[in-house]
């Protein structure tokens, strides 16, 4: 994808967005700063330019999303903690003309939810999965996740989680890119970052803009018969005590170093297109 | 067209649901459960069944019932089987589907308990099935064959039940009505239509969303929707009570059971009443709503019933209910795959007799 050479600005990105049929009029109970914003708007962004509203349906999850059926104007099944891909592979097998898809969190997918999400990878299911990592349970309060890193605190390692104890911090993407089935796995971050410029300090949206771009070609490739994964690193401020940019920084210094990001895999060369 | 066929309860619990239009079934192998998905992957494909769109082996119980939570949203005949310890495993979707009213049906093929148990039957799973068994306070409608003839006719009832009350549904098989081999004629089953066009997850298109949730955070948002769901149930309790009665119009003792035991106990009843005794047979074919109006009214005449189980005594409690304190209640249990013998329950009869 071509990014201006001047940065986008995040005023000129709001500007853009207009009223989209995608979503509810009903406003997030997401935290300020919280990146669940934006991913819902993404993703309401790439149904509606795909043109697939009327026939699109997210299974809910357990976790920071699972009020999402207020804001998503689409239908929605709930689904029990980890189990949203098998509740998709249900749907899908037997209304194989629907897009699916998921947003969940990182225990929500990678702890409870590991056999599930990974099982539907292996069979190729055609549905979206949309892996929220902030590297710690935000909706129960602050405990360790299978994401959190080597050191950070949470309320269950309140000493830094010691890796030689609980085992290393489990990389998702790399996990399911691993499995024949998976066609379209990319790892990005959502998080804005700040960004310097003679006129002072602005805020750049490449990275949200990459992100729009891969959850887009996650609904393409599902609807090509495709697997698709998209984890998107994320901050937790309330949870990780920092201020809201500190944290947003620590996610693309600190997460971005263990969750590199970028594409890692394209089955159907989706990115060539 | 009626058919004449020599089959096991399992395999004619499968053609049963092919029969009523069966869209979508997930497996997951366990025994005794086991030839209801061997006989659903041999028929797949079959044009006979061109409403059978999907037959898949999941890597799990919990995955297999979440896909049949899954299809059942979109509004089709979606269905698994499973045996005790993954009847364990199927709780939580079950309290998730009974939350969002998600019609489906899950058969239960008891096997011996508690933990891994045995292979062979027993009817240990009865709380299981009719108290909830999942989290919160909900009710599956379940149903409890005692031949293969009914292993084929009741996918069907269980279906009807199951759409017309928006609500998941359970035949309560056990390892001798899943097992057992008999020539039956094969019931004639006329599918019926269901109308789920207002609440089934199809795609939002020239409508408003169909939201199939079964949480709601404002605490008198929820306290309505468990009061909806109790008053379906007190609907079904009231409409939808299923039994069979033989001889208790007199009689003086009754016995109660249900699945394969009320098959035993149709025996001694002749038995007993070619000797002039006042004896007749209970048997609840719906365990849940379970029929304690009934119960109550046959204590016009019993002064005792016998309640035989496969187990350490578990319907015998609903019985004491329904009598209300007025007959009396005993108990009679073989546990572990034992079947009693028709000789031990009659000492039993004779021995309270006396």
């Amino acid at each position: 994808m071509s990014l201006t050479a001047q940065e986008p600005s995040l005023e000129g990105y709001r500007k853009k967005l207009g009223k989209l049929e995608a979503l509810t009029d009903k406003p997030t109970h997401y935290c300020q700063g919280c990146e669940h914003g934006e991913l819902t708007r993404l993703i309401a962004n790439a149904i509606e330019n795909l043109g697939i509203r009327e026939r699109t349906v997210m299974i809910d999850s357990v976790g920071c999303s699972v009020l999402a059926f207020d804001y998503f104007n689409v239908d929605h099944i709930q689904s029990p903690h980890g189990r949203a891909p098998a509740i998709a592979t249900g749907l899908k097998r037997v209304r194989p003309d629907l897009a699916v898809y998921t947003v969940q969190g990182d225990g929500d997918t990678l702890a409870i939810g590991l056999l599930e999400v990974m099982y539907a990878a292996i069979r190729g299911e055609p549905i979206s999965v949309f892996l929220v990592n902030n590297a710690i349970y935000g909706m129960t309060g602050g405990q360790m996740a299978p994401t959190t890193i080597q050191g950070q605190v949470t309320t269950t390692t309140p000493y830094g989680r010691d890796v030689g104890f609980t085992g290393a911090p489990v990389d998702g993407s790399k996990l399911i890119s691993a499995i024949d089935g998976s066609a379209y796995v990319k790892r990005v971050s959502l998080a804005v970052s700040e960004l310097e410029t003679p006129k002072g300090k602005t805020y750049s949206i490449k990275n949200i803009l990459e992100a729009k771009q891969a959850i887009e070609n996650a609904f393409k490739v599902q609807l090509m018969g495709g697997f698709t994964f998209v984890e998107c690193l994320s901050s937790c401020w309330v949870n990780w005590k920092l201020p809201i940019m500190e944290a947003k920084r620590f996610v693309n210094e600190r997460l971005v170093k263990q969750y590199p990001l970028g594409t890692y895999k394209d089955k159907f060369g989706i990115e060539k297109k | 067209m009626t058919e004449r066929v020599y089959m096991k309860g399992n395999e004619a619990l499968a053609y049963g649901a092919l029969k009523s239009k069966l869209n979508a079934y997930f497996a997951y192998p366990i025994t005794p459960s086991t030839e209801i998905p061997e006989t659903l992957a041999k028929e797949f494909g079959n044009k006979e069944y061109p409403d059978f769109k999907v037959f898949l082996q999941a890597a799990s119980e919990l995955e297999a019932v979440n896909m049949v939570l899954g299809a059942a949203a979109s509004g089709v005949r979606a269905m698994t089987a499973t045996s005790s310890p993954g009847f364990s495993l199927k709780q939580e979707a079950l309290s998730y589907a009974a939350g969002m009213e998600l019609p489906l049906l899950v058969v239960n093929v008891n096997r011996g308990g508690p933990g891994l148990g045995n292979i062979a039957p027993e009817q240990s799973d009865y709380f299981q099935m009719t108290k909830g068994g999942g989290h919160g306070g909900y009710h599956l409608i379940v149903l409890a064959p005692n031949s293969v003839q009914e292993m084929a006719s009741f996918p069907k009832i269980a279906f009807d039940l199951a759409f017309k009350y928006r609500n998941p549904a359970c035949i309560a098989g056990d390892a001798f009505t899943g097992q057992l081999k008999e020539d039956i004629i094969f019931p004639t089953i006329e599918p019926t239509d269901y109308d789920v066009s207002n609440w089934a997850a199809t795609g939002a298109k020239g409508r408003g969303p169909h939201i199939l949730n079964s949480m709601n955070l404002d605490p008198e948002v929820h306290a309505k929707h468990v009061t909806h769901l109790d008053e379906k149930y007190k609907t079904i309790e009231r409409n939808e009570v299923r039994y069979e009665t033989y001889l208790t119009d007199d009689a003086e003792i009754v016995i109660a059971a249900f699945g394969i035991t009320s098959r035993i106990c149709k025996s001694i009843v002749n038995k007993f009443r070619h000797e002039g005794a006042k004896i007749g047979l209970f048997r609840p074919i719906t365990l849940w709503p379970f029929p304690y109006e009934e119960v109550r009214k046959l204590t016009k005449h019993a002064k005792r019933f016998l309640v035989v189980e496969l187990n350490t005594g578990q319907m015998v409690e609903d019985i004491r209910l329904g009598s209300e304190g007025r007959a009396g209640v005993d108990f009679f249990g073989r546990v572990g795959g034992l079947l009693p013998t028709e000789r031990e329950i009659e000492d039993k009869i004779a021995e309270e007799a006396n």
